[in-house]
């Protein structure tokens, strides 16, 4: 006869609870789906980088006999380098206020996600090698030893974090998780340790200018070909210029604007803006990325390909940098171009040729968001809008990270949202503004290798949005960040599949009225305005 | 006094003990972060297993309308399936609700009527539990549409833009970009 089984026989035969182990003891497990893959050699030896032929996945990292000491000497050399990184290490109290903070935790369910469980991978080494306490009382003082373990633990946890900083903004000490990473990702490079997704446009940008390796004349004919297609729709000859001496403004973009829809929906939408107020602005084949993704390499590396910015700037002779749509790119330019590459003194204070406005918050950096130029012209009433145009979207707004964070950039893209679109809905408090949360693909995270990760990371996020959809019938969820405009497709067609994406200027644009436009029966996405479903194109 | 009276009756110590014992299939640090954060836009993962698992005790004592019922599930298992879970890890928190019913009604159980009738309930359970099969692989299909959507979203606009392919030009405005 077969046996019976007993109650709980099948399920106890299924190990469905986690091993109970402490942190220190717990090793990560690099299962497809959670990791992205190794930066390639090629591309670590052409910035010099050391370049091990490895994978993440191996047994053996075949890590070079010193490594040990590499580490633990680029530690000291950081720890007197940046007093930040020295008082990030020494100051947490772990009093949690972070702990629940983090997409990565709070989707995900990982305790090492915990802003406080991640920093503690590098303090605990910190404490072992850099502190009396660590030294003499080891595991007592939270302290350990630096093994080959530990080293896959930073790399596998450091490349979860997408720096987007909103545990940051509740820690009552003000730790920068976003820099721990950094520190974290930059001591791995050491060994030349490190993924692809975010290394490869770091070497593609140091040789091309951009990210995608998009070299200038193809750079020229992508836009020209996006000014195709803003005539096919709108009838309006818009004429971009690439490197002209003498332009007043010098306009650089996250080359994913160029690459990718609905980024390059964007891209329609700022050239769009310009030529209905008569800006007199080039773009740049050369600083043809606003993108830094030196950000999650080093600081050097952001540094090296920042530089070129300034130096276009100067060699064009414009008066001075209006910048895209981008998310990273304005961590870079707010907070660190200025004392990196600057002074820009040959630049000149912006000011909108347009409205007069002095932009005096650019005055160090010399460079505007387009949402303040923007924000500016709709203020002086110098564009002519159709609101009705965008009825047939209705529109949350995602804060992106580092613009909210980095920036506080939270009214102005509202306020033109408000002023080009009827229908508009703020998604719950607690999801907004500083508060917001991460698109699960930023810090070079954005690839399909681990869009498990990004799914988790993601749920938050997509969660507000299935609310306010569900609730106001949003189908449209604008952003401000080429990373975001790519990653949050995909997050939307898992979590929230009714709603798409779209970058502000593109709401923008839809709404503009030109002089002498054919009747616009489409978006630039190609989608019938309200009024014109199943129409044909005329 | 039938089954199902009892369960009702029972309705909240049965679902805070499912509620836990799904809770116990994440690390300690992570469970006491699910249980004890209320709000449902910081804690969606908390939010929506306790309200699924709220609508699937209902509809198990009303008759499970397939829509709804497929609804609970798939809020559930869309998460679990993408978290670190193998696939009967992910599924397991079904099951949990036989072993939650019996230890709660233990004293009951052997009373007239309640044992035949436990076992239609828990055959109801298995159920949920084919259901939750065919939301599984949905949802891990999808994991893998996506992958395949963004990649081709990338390669095949390159293409164009390169003018390395010919396009046959889009004659009604609707279809054109899905997104």
């Amino acid at each position: 006869m077969a046996k019976t089984l007993e109650q709980d026989e099948l399920l106890s035969t299924i190990d469905y609870k986690p091993p109970k182990k402490g942190w220190m003891e717990t090793k990560p497990s690099f299962k497809p789906g959670t990791y992205c893959y190794a930066a390639l050699p090629k591309n670590l030896e052409v910035i010099d980088f050391p370049a091990p032929e490895w994978s993440p996945t191996d047994e053996d990292w075949k890590l070079p006999p010193n490594w040990k000491e590499i580490i633990l000497e680029g530690m000291k050399d950081r720890l007197s380098k940046y007093r930040t990184f020295k008082l990030f290490m020494d100051i947490c109290v772990r009093c949690g206020a972070c702990a629940d903070k983090c997409h990565f935790f709070i989707g995900g369910g990982d305790p090492k996600n915990m802003p406080v469980g991640r920093a503690e991978l590098l303090r605990s080494i910190y404490r072992r090698y850099f502190t009396t306490a660590g030294k003499v009382l080891g595991k007592l003082a939270g302290a350990r030893e630096l093994t080959e373990d530990v080293l896959k633990e930073w790399w596998y946890y450091f490349y979860q974090c997408t720096e987007c900083r909103r545990c940051s903004v509740f820690c009552p000490y003000g730790i920068d998780m976003a820099e721990i990473t950094m520190m974290g990702r930059e001591l791995l490079y050491l060994l030349g340790r490190g993924i692809n997704w975010a290394l490869e446009p770091v070497a593609k940008c140091y040789k091309t200018g951009n990210h995608m390796g998009i070299p200038p004349q193809g750079y020229k004919s992508i836009i020209e070909f996006f000014a195709d297609e803003i005539y096919d729709i709108t009838g309006i000859k818009v004429e971009p210029t690439f490197n002209r001496k003498g332009a007043e403004i010098l306009f650089i973009i996250p080359s994913g604007d160029v690459f990718g829809d609905p980024g390059t929906f964007t891209l329609m939408g700022y050239m769009m803006t310009f030529h209905h107020v008569g800006l007199d602005y080039t773009f740049s084949t050369y600083a043809s990325e606003g993108g830094n993704f030196g950000l999650f390499t080093s600081h050097e590396m952001i540094k090296r390909l920042n530089a070129k910015m300034y130096a276009e700037a100067k060699r064009l002779g414009v008066k001075w940098i209006l910048g895209g749509e981008c998310g990273h790119m304005w961590r870079v330019c707010n907070q660190y171009m200025e004392t990196m590459n600057g002074p820009a003194d040959f630049l000149e204070e912006p000011v909108s040729p347009i409205t007069g406005t002095k932009f005096e918050n650019a005055k160090a950096s010399k460079m505007v968001h387009i949402s303040e130029f923007t924000a500016d012209l709709i203020r002086h009433n110098k564009l002519k809008i159709d609101k009705s145009r965008n009825d047939h979207v209705i529109v949350t707004y995602h804060d992106s990270c580092n613009p909210a964070r980095a920036m506080g950039l939270f009214e102005e893209p509202r306020y033109i949202i408000r002023n080009v679109c009827n229908h508009f809905y703020e998604m719950p408090e607690e999801t907004i503004r500083e508060r917001t949360f991460c698109c699960a693909g930023g810090a070079g995270l954005g690839t399909d290798e681990n869009m498990e990760m990004r799914m988790r990371g993601g749920l938050p996020r997509a969660s507000s949005v299935r609310y306010v959809h569900e609730k106001h019938g949003v189908n449209r969820l604008a952003c401000m960040c080429a990373i975001d405009r790519a990653t949050l497709v995909t997050m939307m067609e898992y979590w929230v599949p009714q709603v798409a994406v779209t970058g502000v200027h593109e709401l923008v644009a839809n709404s503009l009225v030109f002089d002498g436009e054919k009747k616009r029966t489409v978006g630039l996405r190609g989608e019938p305005l309200k009024g014109y479903e199943g129409a044909e194109e005329g | 006094m039938k089954l199902e009276d009892l369960l009702s009756q029972k309705r909240t110590a049965i679902l805070e003990k499912w509620f836990d014992a799904i809770l116990e299939t994440y690390p300690a640090d992570t469970s006491r972060f699910l249980r004890k954060q209320k709000g449902r836009f910081v804690n969606p993962v908390g939010y929506t297993i306790f309200q699924g698992i709220e609508g699937l005790f209902e509809e198990l004592l009303q008759g499970m309308d397939s829509d709804k019922t497929s609804l609970f599930l798939d809020n559930i298992i869309r998460i679990r399936a993408v978290q670190d879970f193998s696939p009967s890890q992910a599924m397991a928190f079904i099951f949990l609700l036989k072993k939650v019913i019996r230890e709660e009604i233990k004293s009951e159980i052997g009373e007239n009527q309640i044992s035949e009738e436990l076992l239609i309930f828990e055959s109801k359970i298995d159920k949920l539990a084919l259901l939750s099969f065919d939301i599984y692989m949905k949802c891990r299909e999808k994991v893998y549409e996506i992958k395949v959507s963004e990649t081709k979203r990338m390669l095949f606009g390159l293409l164009k833009r390169a003018n390395l392919i010919y396009e046959i030009p889009e004659q009604r405005p609707h279809v054109k970009r899905p997104h």
